[in-house]
């Protein structure tokens, strides 16, 4: 797949007002389709910092399997975490769909080059955190992602379909553990407000900076890769909250949030864009520990990968036979 | 680091019986039989298949998005491989 820039042709001008002609349309870009070399380039860094996202996000959740305080939340969130390594593999075989390889992804992240959200740079301190994330953060993402499911690239979209439709019980899970805690005793209950007050801020600066200051918002919403603007999306978020709060009996941490009769939206206080940044600089609280500890489960896993590959070499002859035999009896009765 | 690169492979899962296995996604692995278990593990968590095929994805020949107007251009022109395209008198039943 070439992806180097060479001067343009008539060739490239004809591919091109194909391209312009099928997203207009609200057609998918799929992966052998000729597309813009900077399309393909936001896509990958797009796809892999989101891919990147998944399975980071998976350690601050981990933290607590060993805690869970009961063998059904210990299932649940064991479940979760797996589902989290299922969506970092949906999106690194989509990115991979664009001509990069899965090591190269894996090693831009564990050498810092490719980023992944800034959310998960935070601490899980208490067992009301799993719950948290699972309401705010995960709830979060639902909403950015649910848009991604008409994207204008085909595997990306699909891989959206597949995550969105696992992430609802994600967030369930999240709400049902903090009710729990909220209407439990009143130690449990300082406790489960205590999470919200923490993951509240972080959670809205999951959509990204304000849209006058978004640096790629404009050409990505030409391209159909972003169907709605970063506040547009912060603003829905806020207003499923609030009420989401209220059913919870926990508040939210902003003085200033209120009802608009006006907009028909609510009102929010301002975000601290400040420690967005420090955050996204590699200055939060758990930049290191996170980087450090994918890369030691990328070395500590090596021998396996290697074994696995050793054991493929040494029977390739007879597992293929074998199972192309099983394959094409079944191939048979289709 | 040794190479890890093991091949891609392309799954198909049969979400029951009666239906045609579609695809699924992709996912590396190191022989077939991995790739097995990790489509199980990856494509059928919450009971979507009863039925899972694997294909090395060298395996798979596509035709080229570049000719696809002259490539599928013969079953343009044949309408009357279409039942909409016979005119039938008002009344007549059950064709
Ligand atoms: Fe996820
Ligand atoms: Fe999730």
């Amino acid at each position: 797949m070439a992806t180097a820039t060479a001067p343009r042709t008539a060739d490239d001008e004809a591919y091109q007002r194909t391209f312009d002609a099928a997203v207009a349309a609200d057609e998918r870009i799929e992966p052998r389709d000729w597309m813009p070399d900077a399309y393909r380039a936001t896509l990958v860094r797009q796809i892999a910092q989101h891919a990147h996202s998944e399975i980071i996000g998976m350690q601050p959740e981990a933290n607590w399997i060993t805690r869970a305080p009961s063998l059904r939340r210990k299932a649940i969130l064991m479940a979760k975490v797996q589902d989290e390594a299922g969506h970092g593999l949906y999106l690194y075989s989509a990115a991979e769909t664009l001509g990069v390889g899965r090591d190269e992804l894996l090693d831009k992240l564990h050498s810092g080059r490719q980023k992944y959200s800034s959310i998960f740079n935070y601490p899980t301190l208490t067992w009301a955190d799993v719950g948290a994330i699972g309401w705010l953060v995960d709830g979060a993402a639902i909403t950015n992602q649910v848009p991604l499911c008409r994207c204008s690239y085909g595997p990306y979209a699909r891989a959206m379909v597949r995550v969105c439709k696992e992430e609802s019980f994600h967030q369930r899970q999240g709400y049902e553990l903090l009710l729990a805690l909220s209407r439990g005793t009143p130690g449990q209950h300082a406790m489960a407000q205590d999470a919200v007050d923490r993951w509240w801020w972080p959670s809205l600066m999951m959509f990204g900076p304000p849209d006058d200051e978004s640096a790629h918002s404009a050409q990505s919403t030409a391209w159909k890769i972003k169907r709605h603007s970063n506040d547009e999306l912060r603003q829905r978020f806020v207003d499923i909250c609030v009420p989401q709060a209220k059913s919870l009996g926990l508040t939210l941490p902003d003085p200033d949030l209120r009802w608009n009769e006006e907009r028909g939206h609510h009102d929010f206080g301002p975000i601290d864009w400040t420690e967005f940044k420090e955050v996204i600089k590699g200055n939060g609280p758990c930049n290191e520990e996170r980087i450090t500890q994918r890369r030691r489960a990328h070395d500590e896993g090596a021998w396996v990968r290697e074994a696995a590959a050793a054991h493929a070499a040494k029977h390739s002859g007879t597992a293929a036979a074998h199972t192309g035999g099983r394959t094409e009896k079944e191939v048979g009765q289709a | 680091m040794t190479n890890t690169d093991w091949p891609l492979w392309e799954v198909f899962v049969r979400s029951r019986r009666g239906l045609s296995h579609t695809h699924a996604g992709s996912l590396h692995a190191p022989d077939a039989e991995f790739a097995l278990r990790n489509a199980r593990d990856l494509y059928t968590r919450r009971g979507e298949g009863v039925s899972i095929w694997v294909v090395p994805s060298s395996a798979v020949t596509a035709s080229s998005p570049d000719e696809k107007d002259p490539f599928f251009e013969p079953s343009a022109d044949k309408p009357y491989r279409h039942p909409t395209f016979y005119e039938i008198p008002e009344g007549v039943q059950h064709l």
